[in-house]
């Protein structure tokens, strides 16, 4: 086999994976078509970033990448850091909303997705998650539960530990982020207001800093579930160790200053758009 | 549409309830593993390699009805591959005359250096149950791949010699061939030999 086919090919192939990137793109190019024939744009970077996002995914779930996450712990921090914070924060910053929404026909929405989310505990759960409190917890929670040593040791070692630990960081990743860069206006839109976002981004930070340099720091090895398997390439374990914790304090870290910034962006953008209204309704 | 809901979440809150039970079965049931217990975890023993003492292709099948024990290393091994089958060893010498039950399978992850003859005098200094397993590399990522292990190269020397990268864990099979534990570098060898001792006791 040629190298180039062992690096994109899937290691494990995963329908779900497959399935969903490719129907995020399909809905995604259907929406952008819609709008188009409707006379609106969807901007060149907003589809940028989408595409971008969902590729990431892809990337680090269907090709070599997941091989090496599986043995490497390093890289599995990479995977991790990709897939709760890069790819999510690239998705929501395309605001995909309106454009996945029209490739939707209406009939579909109002009779099938509507009566899904409002009968199913699905929408109960999603307002449970998009709290403030449980939002923050559940995005570092779920961190800290994947690393645990003995937990993380068996979720290496079952294929479908492994893909529900990688589900999770990407589902919680994307309703986290979609949650702190939510473009709405928080008045009336009730979505988070803007200092309570940066709180949780800096808390997180916060959270992140102290597990990864924790780990990074460790001079005994917690994770020996890479040394019982193998790695991929002989590497010193404590190395591997190093690298992975500060790939979870420092990368993950910044993820939440640049969260900061453009919270910060959007705050700014909003009280503009409030000044200009007020200067309307008073001229 | 209204009906066909409420009847959705009757199954839901069923199936939450079934999930419970089984839970609260598997931890009721009262074994005792002083190393790894990885039932449910791993799939079962499959394969089909080549035999080292035999010169022969042996099937996974082969070794159902004995207690079975995998461990991917190479004989160029420094370290890690003899002192592991050396405590193998004296485990099964712990387990006493049931030991002839058990079958330790050595699969090499360096099948350019580990032909079968070097593979059959590695495997037969360690004692009779010890059997050298080789493939090509196709099938031999399979195998690994399916027990989430994995070997790399480092490259070699100006004499040729290289180190190579490997698992450090020796898979535990029962007489079904069900994955059930997992035995590290860290575990004694009296505990090695008492979970293989209950391993054997199971019909």
């Amino acid at each position: 086999m040629s190298p180039l086919l062992t690096y994109i090919r899937p290691y494990e192939f995963s329908p779900a994976v497959l399935i969903g990137c490719l129907g995020a793109v399909i809905l995604y190019l259907l929406g952008m078509r819609k709008r188009r024939l409707a006379g609106e744009k969807n901007g060149f970077w907003r589809s940028l970033s989408f595409f971008f996002g969902v590729a990431l995914i892809y990337v680090v779930m269907q090709t070599y990448v997941d091989y090496l996450s599986q043995h490497m712990f390093w890289v599995h921090r990479v995977q991790h850091l990709v897939l709760h914070h890069l790819a999510p924060v690239f998705i929501v910053l395309a605001y995909p909303r309106v454009t996945l929404a029209s490739a939707i026909p209406l009939r579909w929405r109002r009779q099938v997705l509507l009566p899904l989310w409002e009968n199913f505990p699905l929408g109960t759960l999603y307002n449970f998650i998009q709290n403030p409190i449980v939002a923050p917890l559940l995005f570092f929670g779920l961190i800290f539960y994947w690393l645990q040593p003995e937990l993380h040791f068996d979720a290496m070692l079952s294929s479908s530990m492994y893909q529900l630990m990688n589900w999770s960081m990407l589902i919680d990743g994307l309703l986290f982020w979609w949650l702190m860069l939510d473009d709405r206006m928080p008045h009336p839109s009730r979505t988070l207001h803007y200092p309570i976002r940066i709180l949780i981004l800096f808390l997180v930070m916060l959270a992140q800093i102290i597990l990864g340099s924790h780990i990074a720091m460790e001079k005994t090895v917690i994770y020996d579930v890479y040394s019982v398997c193998g790695r991929a390439w002989p590497i010193d374990p404590i190395t591997d160790q190093m690298v992975g914790g500060l790939t979870t304090w420092i990368p993950a870290g910044m993820m939440s200053v640049i969260g900061i910034i453009l919270v910060i962006r959007l705050w700014m953008r909003h009280s503009v758009a409030l000044e200009e209204a007020a200067a309307v309704s008073a001229g | 549409m209204g009906f066909l809901f409420h009847k959705l979440q009757i199954m839901l809150k069923t199936g939450t309830v079934l999930i419970f039970a089984m839970l609260i079965s598997a931890c009721s049931k009262d074994e005792h593993w002083a190393t790894k217990n990885i039932t449910g975890l791993m799939p079962q023993l499959k394969f089909s390699m080549l035999e080292s003492n035999r010169d022969k292709p042996v099937q996974s099948e082969d070794y159902r009805g004995e207690v079975t024990l995998l461990y991917f290393g190479y004989t160029h091994c420094p370290d890690v591959c003899p002192l592991t089958l050396g405590r193998i060893k004296s485990a099964l010498a712990h387990v006493g005359v049931a030991a002839r039950h058990i079958r330790v399978l050595f699969v090499s992850v360096d099948p350019s250096r580990d032909n079968q003859a070097v593979l059959k005098s590695y495997t037969q200094y360690f004692g009779p149950q010890f059997i050298g397993l080789y493939a090509n590399q196709a099938e031999l990522r399979e195998l690994t791949k399916r027990y989430r292990v994995t070997y790399g190269y480092d490259k070699p020397d100006k004499d040729g010699n290289y180190n190579v990268s490997h698992s450090s864990a020796v898979y535990a099979f029962d007489r079904k061939g069900q994955a059930r534990l997992l035995i590290r570098p860290t575990d004694k060898v009296s505990a090695i030999a008492s979970d293989l001792k209950q391993l054997l006791d199971e019909s």
